[in-house]
C-alpha cells in the first residue's frame, strides 16, 4: 500500500506524541479518510473532527484524493502575529 | 526570501529596505510580547512554525498586497524562546503617500493572523503553560503532555 507522511504541529503533536508519523492508504482514499484513521490512534480522539490539513504545502478539501509521497500537514488554529 | 528569523529583527534595516526615492510613506506594524494575556501574568513564549508553508504564504501575502496596493513590503517573524518586550513581528510599507502604507500594512498583519501557520506557546507567572488558540474560549488551549506534566 502507498503511505503518506503526516506531520503533526503544536498541540497536535503533544496530543499524538509524535510531530511525524507515516500512514499506509488503500488506492482511492481521501484527506477525510486518513483525518479518521488519525483520530483512531492513541491520542488521536482529542483532536478536532475537521482539523484545517495542508498538502504539499496548499491547504486542502477533506475530499482530495491521497497520493504517494504526499506530505500532509494537520495544522492547529494559527496564532502567529 | 526568509520572512521567519530566530535572532532580534533589525526594524530599522526592514524600513531602510523599503525606502526609495519615489516612496514618501513608510507605514510599519510591530508586534511585542506581551507581559499579560486573558488576566494572567505572560513570563515567555515560543513560536513555532511549519516553516516552509509559512514562509510561502508569508511570501503570497506580500505579494498580494503589492498587487493591491502601489506599495513595497518586508515582513519578519520571530520563531523560538522570546521575552517580554521582545517584538516578536515587524511589517514596513513603503508608499507614495500615507493612505496606501496604512492600508496595505493593515491587510499583511490581519492576513498574517489568519493565514499563517505559527503557533505561540505561553508560560505564565505561575509556572504553567499553555497553547495560544484564537478559536478557544479564553483564547488558550492546555498543553497535552502525556502524563503528570505541568498544567
Amino acid at each position: 500500500m502507498p503511505s503518506v507522511q503526516v506531520l503533526l504541529f503544536a498541540r497536535y503533536a503533544e496530543l499524538l506524541g509524535t510531530p511525524r508519523i507515516e500512514l499506509s492508504f488503500e488506492d482511492g482514499a481521501t484527506v477525510g479518510h486518513l483525518i479518521a484513521d488519525l483520530r483512531a490512534l492513541p491520542g488521536g480522539n482529542s483532536l478536532p473532527e475537521r482539523p484545517f490539513v495542508a498538502v504539499n504545502l496548499e491547504q486542502a478539501g477533506y475530499e482530495r484524493p491521497l497520493q504517494g509521497n504526499d506530505e500532509v500537514a494537520v495544522l492547529p488554529p494559527m496564532a502567529g502575529g | 526570501m526568509i520572512h521567519l528569523v530566530r535572532q532580534p529583527i533589525d526594524v530599522s534595516a526592514l524600513i531602510g529596505a523599503v525606502s526609495a526615492a519615489g516612496r514618501g510613506a513608510i507605514a510599519t506594524f510591530i508586534g511585542l510580547v506581551r507581559d499579560h494575556h486573558g488576566g494572567r501574568g505572560v513570563v515567555e513564549l515560543e513560536y513555532s512554525a511549519y516553516e516552509p508553508m509559512a514562509n510561502a504564504a508569508i511570501g503570497a501575502i506580500l505579494e498580494e498586497a503589492a498587487g493591491r496596493w502601489p506599495v513595497s513590503v518586508g515582513l519578519r517573524h520571530r520563531l523560538g524562546r522570546l521575552a517580554i518586550g521582545d517584538v516578536a513581528v515587524a511589517i514596513a510599507v513603503g508608499a507614495g503617500h500615507r493612505a496606501e502604507a496604512f492600508e496595505a500594512c493593515r491587510f499583511v498583519i490581519e492576513a498574517v493572523k489568519e493565514r499563517v501557520p505559527i503557533w505561540k506557546r505561553e508560560r505564565y507567572a505561575d509556572g504553567t503553560e499553555a497553547w495560544v488558540d484564537p478559536s478557544a474560549s479564553g483564547g488558550v488551549r492546555p498543553v497535552a503532555t502525556p502524563a503528570g506534566g505541568a498544567g
